[in-house]
């Protein structure tokens, strides 16, 4: 008993105070700005390796980007990464970055359905589904419950059954196999209910799109609610896009 | 004609340089090869080849450092004498070539679908239709978990058979994350996609699946990775090693409800994954490895925020430790529980850590060294009862001697090569093997090219091919309720399974 205590005491505060305003350590790459400097684009556009680089006008969709920050290492003075990392939109344009925007990426409030922040802004409860996934962005949901991120002081958790919840969280290209499950588990969950993408993977299928072992036509059946990019996502990304998501807005 | 031919780890050799033998010679040569414990099979395929199937079979030899390579050739419609008749490691291989090509063997005991990949060669077996053992028995009764499991974890359905509590039988029914990567590795063109898939194999394993390739794909090119290069790769496989033992530490905690230890393990891995992000980018080390160039050179600076991270976590982890390992209700649920025996690790083929715990000395790192670990000897942590307890044990002391390789490393730091060459185009007719040891054990890719050095065919093998029988095998006679704990024991890969 007395060396838990002690424990207790060495470990100390191991909380990130504030979560919407937390610096990241290092040289995270979140939203990219292009600037104006006139390059070869296409020669630009072909070295992405998920073709999230378009041209005519340039843009980058960081619902494909793998954030491995290739293209930013080919033309620094076209392309840098921030480290914001408040990335989440529930408009799938809105993750697309164009030349000269620097701004940061907000949810539509328009497209937020009343009863979301209705029911879900003090407790959220999630079921996360993992299909045709790597298992990263896995690791970094289970990270957002830690004592570092954690993210049930807001009442968001993840459930262990879909009928316990509010919404499903899906990562992963969706592959074949996991297709009916995703739909058995969807369809079991209660209304109201909230889909999630996370990762880029969910949102566009990342390195794996067009391969013939996915089946991603549950996506094409509901609307999203929110997407929330990364290779894998980072934790403070899925936390703040909830937050913004379920926060009660003041009526305009 | 010798009947194989052998090679050192990454070594490039023309394809057709490994020999085909009939059948019956290749059948005799690689499982006698096998009765030796310092031999074993490190990858067994199929490819396509003018209407025949080409069967291509790796034995590593731990012992001096080779591996034998050999070859057959057989038609699809042909009925073979297995190899697991004879040793039950090759069973998970042979499961794969019957499921992609429908050979058939007339004395394999357990002839069933291993991923149902989207090319495979029985299109009417679907993922539904899995074909479970079953016992008739009005005292026993089945129990079904999966797809979805409770946490946030990937996907796979697990089928007890149970005589009250207690379970009599596990099967493991997998290929639920089925990507179709080794099929991608050909459609996509450039390098910086492979790479990129190579990333995204299993997200657990990212420099080791990353070394692997980048390894192999200089290897093909004829560049040898400077002095700067390996040190990277070396440094990111031992931090990976630190960042997903002291995870499974902290998830091992939860499922024995040990809050304490869930809690501080945890947030002890994330100045680890942040040390990722310090140095690459991304708290996985996604975008950290390249093959023939680095982004992120290793520094003075970067070596002493690494000694700051290390200083910091080695007294939280050592008392942490303590406490854990000397907690009689820890001990309680990890001692006795979920043993796999020497034997049976031997027998199922089981690599890396799984193997370790049960007394089997296996370790790339020793035995077929690439990287940094050519310059040092590696000692591999070894424990013998096989049970939770030797598989969390394995992990405290990994991660301290991963410290002390990573301390040994950082006291001299090569300097960047900034004159590096460019890579040549691959070379034609190819074959080149690579294996690394990842956290979870021996990682395996292999590769060959056509006459303009275009990639035919990609072989990914993660260690949990070989080690999901072994979690089936360990739970026997435990209760059920075990069954979390020991499942997280072995941390094995869904999606390396799948692919």
């Amino acid at each position: 008993m007395i060396r838990n205590l002690m424990i207790l005491a060495h470990q100390g505060k191991q909380f990130i105070p504030d979560l919407t305003s937390a610096s990241v350590p290092g040289i995270f790459r979140g939203r990219p700005v292009i600037s104006r400097e006139v390059i070869n684009e296409q020669q630009l556009a072909s070295l992405c390796p998920t073709a999230a680089i378009a041209v005519n006008p340039l843009s980058i969709d960081m619902g494909r980007c793998t954030f491995c920050g290739e293209c930013a290492f080919a033309f620094p003075g076209k392309i840098s990464f921030t480290t914001d990392y408040k990335i989440a939109s529930n408009e799938r344009d809105a993750l697309i970055i164009r030349e000269g925007d620097d701004r940061p990426v907000l949810l539509n409030a328009g497209l937020i359905r009343k009863e979301i922040s209705e029911f879900f802004s003090g407790s959220l409860k999630l079921r996360q589904v993992s299909a045709g996934a790597d298992n990263s962005c896995e690791m970094e949901l289970n990270a957002c419950g830690n004592v570092n991120f954690d993210m049930g002081r807001f009442g968001i958790e993840f459930v262990a059954s879909p009928r316990h919840a509010d919404g499903i969280v899906i990562t992963g290209a969706i592959s074949e196999h996991m297709a009916e499950p995703l739909q058995i588990c969807y369809d079991a969950t209660p209304e109201p209910k909230i889909i999630i993408l996370a990762g880029i993977d969910a949102i566009s299928g990342g390195i794996f799109e067009g391969s013939p072992a996915l089946n991603r036509s549950f996506l094409d059946k509901y609307k999203i609610d929110l997407y929330v990019p990364g290779n894998p996502v980072h934790p403070l990304s899925f936390i703040n896009g909830i937050l913004e998501l379920i926060k009660v807005r003041k009526k305009s | 004609m010798l009947n194989y031919i052998s090679v050192k780890n990454n070594q490039c050799i023309p394809f057709s340089s490994i020999p085909v033998l009939e059948y019956e010679q290749f059948l005799d040569y690689n499982t006698s090869l096998v009765k030796e414990e310092s031999n074993h099979c490190v990858n067994y395929y199929g490819i396509r080849k003018q209407g025949k199937i080409v069967l291509i079979c790796c034995i590593a030899s731990d012992a001096d450092g080779l591996i034998h390579i050999s070859s057959t050739e057989v038609k699809p419609e042909v009925q073979l004498e297995s190899f697991t008749a004879r040793h039950l490691a090759f069973h998970i291989f042979e499961r794969e070539i019957h499921e992609n090509f429908g050979i058939s063997y007339i004395d394999h005991p357990w002839l069933k679908p291993l991923r149902f990949p989207f090319n495979s060669f029985d299109k009417s077996s679907g993922i539904a239709n899995y074909p479970f053992y079953k016992i008739e028995s009005e005292e026993l009764h089945e129990v079904g978990v999966g797809p979805i499991h409770a946490g946030v974890i990937e996907p796979g359905h697990f089928r007890f058979i149970c005589n009250g509590e207690q379970i009599l039988h596990l099967e493991i029914q997998l290929g639920f994350q089925h990507r179709g990567i080794e099929n991608l590795f050909l459609e996509k063109k450039t390098l910086l996609q492979r790479t990129t898939l190579a990333e995204n194999i299993a997200g657990d394993t990212v420099a080791g699946h990353t070394t692997a390739f980048v390894n192999l794909w200089e290897s093909l090119c004829n560049f040898s990775p400077e002095a700067d290069l390996q040190f990277a790769r070396t440094l990111a496989l031992e931090l990976e090693r630190i960042a997903i033992h002291t995870g499974g530490l902290s998830a091992m905690c939860t499922d024995v409800a040990y809050q304490l230890g869930s809690s501080v393990f945890g947030r002890l891995r994330t100045p680890i994954v942040n040390y990722f992000q310090i140095w690459g980018g991304n708290r996985l080390a996604k975008g950290l490895l390249r093959a023939g160039k680095t982004n992120f050179p290793f520094d003075k600076v970067l070596e002493e925020k690494l000694q700051t991270v290390f200083n910091e976590y080695k007294p939280d982890f050592d008392e942490m430790c303590k406490e854990t390992f000397s907690l009689p209700s820890v001990l309680g649920r990890f001692e006795k529980t979920g043993v796999v025996t020497k034997e049976q690790a031997l027998l199922t083929g089981a690599v890396g850590m799984t193997a370790r715990s049960s007394g089997v000395n296996k370790d790339i790192r020793a035995s077929h060294p690439h990287d940094y670990y050519q310059l040092s000897e590696h000692l591999p942590v070894i424990k013998k009862h096989g049970d939770v307890f030797s598989r969390a044990q394995i992990r405290r002391e990994e991660i301290k001697q991963s410290i002390e390789h990573i301390r040994k490393l950082l006291e001299s730091i090569p300097d960047e090569n900034k004159k590096r060459q460019e890579l040549n185009p691959p070379s034609s007719d190819s074959f080149v093997l690579s294996l690394v040891e990842g956290w979870r054990g021996e990682i395996c890719h292999c590769a060959i090219t056509d006459e303009n050095g275009e990639l035919t065919h990609y072989k990914v093998k993660d260690p949990s091919l070989h080690n999901w029988l072994s979690l089936a095998l360990a739970v026997r006679n435990n209760e059920i309720s075990d069954f979390p704990i020991c499942n997280k024991s072995f941390d094995l890969s869904y999606c390396g399974n799948d692919l």
